[in-house]
This record gives structure tokens, sequence and C-alpha cells, in this order.
């Protein structure tokens, strides 16, 4: 064989090596999938989802922790859509390139990159203790808002990069104020980009656990909670206490509640693509 | 310029230095908290005892276990996710037929966005008893199925970033390349991965600060046992599962095993402030090289 055979013959084997690696991740997924919706499907039934916690585990069920979820996604999406959306909108149109808007910027990256856990300690130290809060659903909706917000003000800045500035003139040039112009053209104009980027975030929220466990939500909560101030826990947080028993019985448990979890995960994340997409589509000027 | 808007622009305003607040918080937080612990605790006992029973009747608080925990988790992942990764990162960008790719990548995607909780139980309940097979020794809690689990979760960030950094080599190299007569891996292997290497090295950085900061997955499946070791197949404790730890048992507010949660998160946040701040300068300056 020549030294031009032989390369091209690396080259093919190279290129059936990058199929295999990409489809790996995918299919491991899958099979992981698969797996746990064989060891917990036949699990869900209305009384799995109307009971409350129990250390029988065929009596246990994840009212608790679904309603929790539910209030933590809608106090979350309360408190960090309007934050990070005005923090997105300062940064990019008003904010002059200067020290202070690049000290923003770098410090904004770097909270991208702390750990979940460390916010846990952030809530623990501020919210439940010098605030009072407890660990309460407020607490933990206050936690997890810093936490997302880092995401939220990333992806409007970016929405808002992709509006085009003759939008802006043409505005500008109607007589229009600043902020006129932003909240009747560019806004509208990035409104989807914002959108997938607020419920990415929020779907990051809703699958946290440990974040949560630090503040001091708990795994046994015998009520739903009917307040913000009221003691909660989350679906990740149920899961993750039957996954650390150990009778067997309860990993069944784990798995149906990762059916209902991962189901709410992977239905936010399609809508977010759909999203993305459509608005993509719109924003070819 | 009329108030409203001067008020309007004040509270846009106030929402991004909420950003900066939290930083001062968590910096504020970590290191007031961790001085009344270096009260008690010597910093040269932290840094160097190499034992860590804060919860135990004989107390010692040395963080090297837990470091080692840590890393050990995080150096099984990396190894999955930097090879993976990069071949298809490389792959994507210069094989892969259009239609291929937008539909693989979004779905790579999804890896990252699962509960890590989720990728917890997989490591628990399928990865450790097939791991069983094949080393007869592994204990029920390791670091070898917690790290590899880690891995695939981490490959999309890899995997992402390093393509958009292919993807950012102008084309002339590339033709250059290919006029040269060379195939296209060795334009991928010698001319793009080197002329992307920033942002390769990016990518691999921030995953192993991802990684580093971890929780659910080693607090399910790489156990609760403080073990300055090398051996993957042993039970380990990551500084993460040391502070999930200690939330779940119930240790009282204001005692020394409570402030050890806050010298642990000190050290974690300072592995990974490192990291990233790092990452980004090599970000910085690199950027424009072809610009």
């Amino acid at each position: 064989m020549t030294n031009v055979q032989i390369n091209r013959l690396k080259d093919q084997a190279f290129k059936y090596t990058g199929i295999f690696c990409t489809l790996i991740g995918i299919v491991l997924l899958a099979i992981f999938t698969g797996s746990i919706l064989m060891d917990g499907l036949s699990r869900i039934d209305w009384q799995f989802l109307t009971s409350l916690p129990s250390r029988r585990a065929e009596k246990a069920g994840i009212l608790t922790a679904w309603s929790g979820t539910l209030w933590i996604f809608g106090l979350t999406a309360l408190i960090s859509i309007p934050i990070g959306v005005a923090a997105g909108i300062y940064l990019e149109e008003y904010s002059k390139k200067g020290r202070l808007s690049s000290i923003l910027e770098v410090n904004i990256t770097n909270l991208a990159g702390v750990p979940s856990v460390i916010y846990g300690i952030l809530g623990l130290a501020i919210f439940v203790r010098t605030l009072h809060f407890g660990g309460s659903l407020l607490a933990g909706s206050f936690t997890l808002s810093l936490l997302i917000l880092p995401i939220i003000i990333v992806s409007t800045r970016e929405a808002i990069k992709a509006v085009p500035s003759s939008l802006r003139e043409a505005s500008f040039g109607m007589g229009a104020t600043k902020w006129q112009t932003i909240s009747y053209q560019v806004l509208p104009a990035a409104g989807g980009g914002i959108a997938t980027g607020i419920i990415l975030a929020l779907s990051r929220a809703i699958g946290e656990a440990a974040p949560l466990i630090v503040i001091g939500a708990l795994a046994y909560v015998p009520f739903v909670a009917k307040t913000p101030m009221d003691d909660f826990t989350v679906l990740p947080i149920q899961i993750f206490n039957w996954v650390s028993r150990p009778d067997p019985a309860f990993l069944v448990n784990a798995a149906a509640g990762i059916i209902i979890l991962l189901g709410i995960t992977f239905l936010m994340n399609g809508i977010a693509v759909w999203l993305r997409h459509r608005w993509q589509k719109k924003m070819n000027w | 310029m009329k108030i409203s808007e001067k008020i309007i622009e004040g509270g846009l305003f106030s929402s991004a230095v909420i950003t900066i607040l939290t930083t001062i918080g968590i910096i504020w937080v970590l290191l007031s908290q961790s001085l009344v612990f270096f009260k008690d605790v010597s910093i040269w006992e932290f840094l160097t005892s190499t034992e860590w029973t804060p919860l135990f009747t004989k107390k010692s608080y040395g963080i090297l276990p837990l470091i080692s925990g840590t890393m050990l988790t995080t150096l099984i992942a990396v190894a999955i996710a930097l090879p993976l990764g990069l071949c298809i990162a490389i792959y994507l960008s210069e094989y892969a037929p259009r239609k291929f790719r937008d539909i693989f990548k979004p779905m790579l995607e999804v890896l990252a966005a699962v509960p890590t909780v989720v990728y917890g139980f997989f490591a628990l309940t399928v990865v450790t008893p097939f791991l069983k097979n094949i080393f007869p020794e592994i204990d029920t809690f390791n670091a070898l199925s917690a790290g590899l689990v880690m891995g695939v979760m981490i490959i999309p960030m890899v995997s992402s970033l390093s393509e958009d950094a292919l993807f950012a080599v102008p084309k002339s190299l590339r033709e250059a390349s290919y006029g040269m007569g060379a195939t296209r891996l060795q334009t991928s292997f010698k001319v793009l991965v080197p002329a992307a290497s920033s942002g390769i090295i990016v990518s691999v950085i921030l995953a192993f600060a991802r990684a580093i900061g971890e929780t659910m997955i080693v607090a399910i499946a790489a156990g609760q046992m403080p073990n300055l070791t090398a051996n993957p197949l042993a039970a380990v404790e990551t500084i993460t599962a040391y502070i999930v730890q200690v939330s779940l048992g119930d240790v009282a507010h204001g005692s020394i095993e409570y402030r050890t949660i806050f010298a642990a998160g000190l050290t974690l946040f300072a592995m990974t402030f490192v990291l990233n701040n790092v990452s980004f300068f090599i970000r910085k300056k690199y950027q424009e090289k072809y610009d």
C-alpha cells in the first residue's frame, strides 16, 4: 500500500470513530432512559401521584414532591425573570464600554461557573439565617434565582444582540425615546430568544437538588405547601432520598419519580429548541 | 431626557448590580464563617493533615482526603470527556454532513440538561453493577462509577465549545492544507486542532471546573468515606458530597461541625474560581488571533 492509500484509510477510520463517539453518548442516554422506564413505569399510577411520602415503599407517593417543584418553578420564575431580563437589557443597551461593564461581564461569567452547592451555602447564610426565611419555599426560590440569573442574563444579551440596529435607528428616527424603542421594538423582536433562555434556565432550576438540600429543604414533608413560607421538598430531593435507602423497593419509586422529572425536563428542552428554531427563522432579516 | 427614562435606567442598572452583590455575598459568607472556623482549627492542620473526621468523636480536620476524592472523580470524568468530546467536535465540524450535525448536536446537548440526580441513579444502579462484573473487588460506592458517568455528562461541554473553536479557524488554513494534498484527518490534527488549541483548552478547563463542583452524582455513587487514595475502585468522598452529608444530618447551627461546610465550600470555590478565571483570561487573550 502506498502512503496515500494508508492516509486515506486512516481518514476513513477516523470518520467511523467520529460517528461512534457521537452516537455513544446518545446510545447511553437511550439505554439508560429505557432501563428506567422498565424499572419505574409500572409504578406510576394515581396512587403514586397523590400520596404523601411514607416509610413503606408501596404506599409512598410524590404529591408533596411535585407540588413543591411546581411552587419552586413559579416563585423562581417570578423572581428571576424580571431581574435577569432587566440586567441583560442594561448590559446590552445602556452600559457604556468601560471599567464597570467589563467588571460586570467578568463577574457574570464567573458566577455561571460557581458550583450550585456554593449557592446553597450562600442561600443558607443569607436567606435562611440572616433574613429568617427558614428552610422555606421562598428561601429555596431566591437561592435558585441567583443560581440561574447568569443563564438568563447571557441569553437575554445574545437575543438582544441579534436584533439589527436598523430597527433601533428607525424607531429613534420616528422620535421614540430609548425605553420606547426597547420596549416596543427591541424586546418583541428578541422575545423568542429571551424566552428560550428563560425556559432552559428554569429547567435547570427544577432539576437542582444540591443547593436546596444545603438550605435545609426536607426529604420528608407530610403536607402540601400552602404559602411560600412553608417547608417543602422537590422531586430531585425525593428521588435522592429514595436512591439512598437500602431497601431496593424504594429504587422502583426513585425510577418512577425520575420518569416524571425527566418528562418535565425533556418537555421544557423540547419547547426551548422549538422556540429557538422558530425565532431564528424569524430573525433572518 | 425625561425623568421616567432615568428611573427605568436606574431599575435596570440595579438588576445588573445584583450579580455583583451575589459574588460579594458568596465571598463574604465563605470567608467570614471560615475565619471563625480557623480560630479553632489551624490552617496548617486543615491543609496538611491527612484525616477528615469532623463528624466522629476523634476529630481531625485535614481537607486533603476530600480534595483527593474530588480530583480522582474529576480526572476520571475528564479522561472520558476529553477524547470523546474532541473526536465529536472534529467529526461534527469537519466530516459530518450538515443534516447529521443539525440533528445530533441538539441531541448531545440533552446530555447536559439531564438533572444530575438522575445520573447518580444511573451510576449506582447500572454502571456500578456492570463494573462489578469486571472488577469483583470494587466497592458498592466508588470513584470510578461516579467519574465515568460524570464524564458522559460533560461530553457536550467539551464537544460544543471545541467545535465552536474549530469552526472559527479561517477557511484559508483548511484550503491551504487540502491544497498540499493532506487528508481531512491530517488537516484536523496538524492544522485545525493546533490553531484552535486555545478554545479547546478553555473547553477542557470549564469541563474540569464543572466536574469539580458536581454534587449529586458523587453524593449518590462515590460514597461518604473521606479517603486519601488514588484507587478508583474505592469509596471516596468529594468536597461537594461532604457538604451535602452535613446538610442532611442534624448538625447544630453555630457548632464547629456546621462551620466545616463553609471551610470546605471556600476550598471548592477557590478551585473553581481559579479555573474559571484562567479560562476567561485565555479566551480574552487569544480570541482575536485571526480577526
